[in-house]
């Protein structure tokens, strides 16, 4: 494909004009957008706008030879695109090099803040990258190129190691807070991942096997945690008793709140669903008396370990898991400890979808996602099988909402609002609809990083949102979308 | 049970608001005979099948089915019953696969509710019964078997969108196939198929009449299909049922060669125009 590209003519006028209107649209909307800064007048006291001129300009500049560069890869030729990448990445190197030097040159960088000026390296650089791996390509004989035809490279190198890799994401997983630089921070934020890895794999059966848009999803999440915090509260149930309640709690609320749904499907049923999140969030806050209102419920108590508690003391009558086994109380055994909590439920969550993904009930929602009147003339019960999700997706939420609730050791229901639906949304759609690795990563990415890297500030969202708009190019199907057959019936035999 | 026909349509009548979709049409179709319905474009084959199926109630009108499972009354029962219980299975006009799913997985998923009672409703086959095992693998037999008559056991693992025109055709029919039906309802199948592959399509449709032993409803246009392997045909037009006999019968009855070829004398008539809009 790229040898014959080669051979295009290119025609550079219109080229060239394409490249400086991309340059003019950057300086029209940058000056908007990024144009003017405040900065204090001389004399001090007060503020004035200044125009960042050097800033505008090298981004208008920048983004015409980009966009000139990039064209010219996309019709074969890699040259000109190695060059300016290098020059690009000299240049910056050069100032960088000036500025760490003292030297005149060095307050001549584009940008005020080094994150931005190192951020916008990654351009250059990546054309670069581009640029090789053309010329990689067109090297190769053409034999090599036609087998590996519009192949997904990445989902099928992922396939091809995919025990391995689920392997060794939970030795990861069960290793890190025994790591020699996991401090508490570190494990605190790995059980929050996991906690949205959980929720992202429940509402993975949702979305992604029965194709149902539910954007009120954590309405399960907040049915589950207030399930366990009032029990708890008000009965003194144990962590362990509440669970399977707030499970089937929650599992009732999904058939309660599916059964008006049936009948809608995409755009419709979101928006229904969106509002259902709404109500519950409301009428927890409202139903003062019940549920504490706004001010939540305190005091929640920890999970135990088959009855050891992770205090420094323990009432009468019962111990602390410190004096079972004859070490010294630290807090972070409770850290450790709910770690692996939430660790056990989410492989669990993954266990049961696997298992489910090969029962006819499952084969049933996916049929039902790709069409419904084709299901309907082949005798499913579409009801049936649509509730059957919302319930089991409602029932994983529930639970991770219990722990959630005995992790935090408070609740309100502040915690439970429309923005947590998107987020665990955005997760399982980042992911890839319907895998489960994809999952993981994407809540690593899009709950771990922001949280690991809050030493950056503002430009952690930054990140977040390329990081975003980068899957949606390159994966627009999420990270890992690739599915494969449930069953096989010429497995093993030779692939052509 | 000879006696009885298969299924028998009488006086169904479907209206869509004022629109006269079906009018008061009266017919039967017997086991192991391919009862073709032929009429030109909007005469109501669309609707009748849909009456038949369950997508739509129809306004006025019996449909009585008796097969081997009983006697059902299918205007009285919801879509999915219809193909659970009375079995009857349906093809589409513009083709319903489960397009992201393999071959394979559509002809399981065919095969649900015989699965799901093997799963002991999904709760036996998560603890891993030996029963939903065996069951499973006869699903998978009973697919491959249909698979071999329709050709496709070498794409078996390959997405269902991915398969050839053709290829989607026959898939369809040996989904509708693997749900054990009684009778198959089948809206053009040979729509967009080659004089060959119609051909084959043919062979297959008398040898599932033939071995399947049970009853086909065939809408088409193709001519060459129903009049070469339909047993008995019925004629609609504007909704009306205007002939019903055999091929030999219908290829020389005046009144469908006037709704197929036109009528010198008639003066256009404008409500003809407006109902087919």
């Amino acid at each position: 494909m790229a040898v014959t590209a080669v051979d295009r003519p290119v025609d550079y006028t219109d080229l060239a004009k394409r490249s400086a209107a991309a340059g003019v649209i950057t300086l029209i909307l940058g000056s908007l957008l990024v144009g003017l800064e405040t900065v204090p007048t001389p004399n001090g006291g007060s503020m004035q706008l200044e125009p960042r001129y050097r800033a505008l300009i090298c981004a208008a500049l920048g983004i015409a030879i980009v966009y000139f560069l990039v064209e010219l890869l996309k019709v074969g030729r890699a040259m000109p695109a190695l060059i300016g990448g290098l020059v690009m990445i000299a240049a910056f190197a050069l100032l960088e090099w000036a500025k760490i030097q003292g030297l005149p040159l060095g307050d001549q960088l584009p940008f005020n803040s080094w994150v931005v000026n190192w951020g916008v390296m990654l351009v250059p650089i990546s054309l670069v990258l581009r640029a090789l791996l053309m010329m990689r390509k067109a090297s190769r004989p053409a034999a090599v190129q036609q087998a590996g035809h519009r192949d997904d490279s990445f989902a099928t190198f992922y396939l091809k190691y995919n025990k391995l890799f689920g392997t060794l994401l939970i030795a990861i997983a069960v290793a890190l807070p025994f790591a020699p630089f996991a401090d508490r921070r570190l494990v605190d934020i790995g059980t929050l991942v996991l906690t949205y890895v959980m929720l992202g794999w429940g509402l993975n059966i949702v979305v992604g096997l029965a194709g149902l848009l539910d954007l009120g999803y954590v309405a399960f999440y907040a049915i589950g945690a207030y399930t366990y915090a009032m029990t708890s509260i008000n009965f003194g149930l144990s962590f362990w008793l509440a669970l399977p309640i707030a499970g089937a709690l929650a599992a009732s609320f999904g058939i309660i709140l599916g059964f008006p749904v049936l009948r809608l499907r995409g755009d419709y049923l979101a928006i229904v669903t969106l509002g259902f999140g709404e109500m519950i969030r409301i009428i927890i806050t409202n139903w003062w008396w019940f549920t504490g209102g706004p001010n939540g419920i305190n005091d929640i108590p920890r999970p135990s370990l088959f009855g050891l508690l992770f205090e420094r003391t323990a009432p009468k009558g019962q111990e602390t898991f410190a004096h079972f086994f004859g070490i010294d109380y630290l807090p972070i055994q409770r850290v450790i400890f709910l770690y692996f909590v939430i660790l056990v439920f989410a492989l669990g969550t993954n266990l049961f979808t696997l298992r489910i993904r090969k029962l006819p009930i499952s084969r049933a929602w996916e049929a039902l996602r790709e069409d419904e009147t084709a299901c309907r003339a082949l005798g499913i019960n579409p009801r049936n099988t649509k509730l059957t999700a919302f319930a089991i997706g409602a029932m994983f939420a529930g639970m991770a909402g219990s722990f959630f609730a005995a992790r935090q050791g408070f609740i309100s229901p502040e915690s439970f609002v429309f923005l947590e639906s998107a987020v665990i949304l955005a997760i399982v759609v980042l992911g890839g609809l319907g895998t489960q690795i994809g999952v993981v990563l994407a809540a690593v990415l899009l709950i771990g990083m922001p949280e690991y890297f809050r030493a950056l500030q503002d430009y952690r969202m930054l990140a977040f949102g390329i990081g975003m708009v980068l899957i949606m190019i390159w994966r627009p199907g999420g990270i890992l979308s690739h599915r494969s057959p449930t069953i096989f019936l010429n497995r093993g035999k030779a692939k052509p | 049970m000879s006696e009885a026909p298969l299924l028998s349509v009488e006086h169904l009548t479907m209206r869509f608001g004022g629109l006269v979709a079906v009018d008061d049409v009266s017919f039967s179709a017997r086991d192991r005979q391919i009862t073709g319905v032929i009429g030109p474009n909007g005469a109501g084959k669309t609707t009748v099948f849909n009456c038949l199926t369950g997508f739509y109630k129809p306004s006025v009108g019996r449909l009585t089915l008796t097969g081997r499972r009983g006697s059902f009354l299918l205007e009285q029962m919801d879509g999915y019953r219809i193909a659970q219980r009375a079995g009857v299975a349906r093809t589409f006009q513009n083709i319903r696969l489960f397009p992201g799913m393999s071959v394979l997985e559509n002809l399981i998923v065919a095969q649900h509710n015989k699965l799901m009672r093997a799963s002991g409703y999904t709760f036996g086959g998560l603890i891993g019964l030996a029963g939903y095992r065996r069951a499973e693998r006869a699903a998978v037999e009973k697919a491959r078997e249909w698979l071999e008559r329709v050709r496709l056991v070498s794409m078996a693992d390959w997405d269902a969108g991915n398969l050839p025109y053709g290829g989607q055709r026959r898939l369809e029919i040996a989904r509708a196939m693997c749900t054990d039906p009684d009778l198959l309802c089948l809206d053009e199948p040979a729509a967009g198929l080659n004089a060959r592959e119609s051909a084959e399509l043919n062979q297959l449709l008398l040898s599932i009449r033939d071995e399947q032993k049970i009853g086909i409803l065939l809408i088409e246009h193709d001519m060459s299909v129903v009049m070469g392997i339909s047993d008995h045909i019925v004629v609609l037009d504007y909704g009306r049922k205007i002939a019903d006999g055999t091929p030999t019968q219908i290829r020389n009855d005046p009144a469908v060669i006037r709704a197929y070829l036109g009528e010198d004398e008639d003066d256009e008539n404008p409500a003809a125009e407006g109902a087919k809009a």
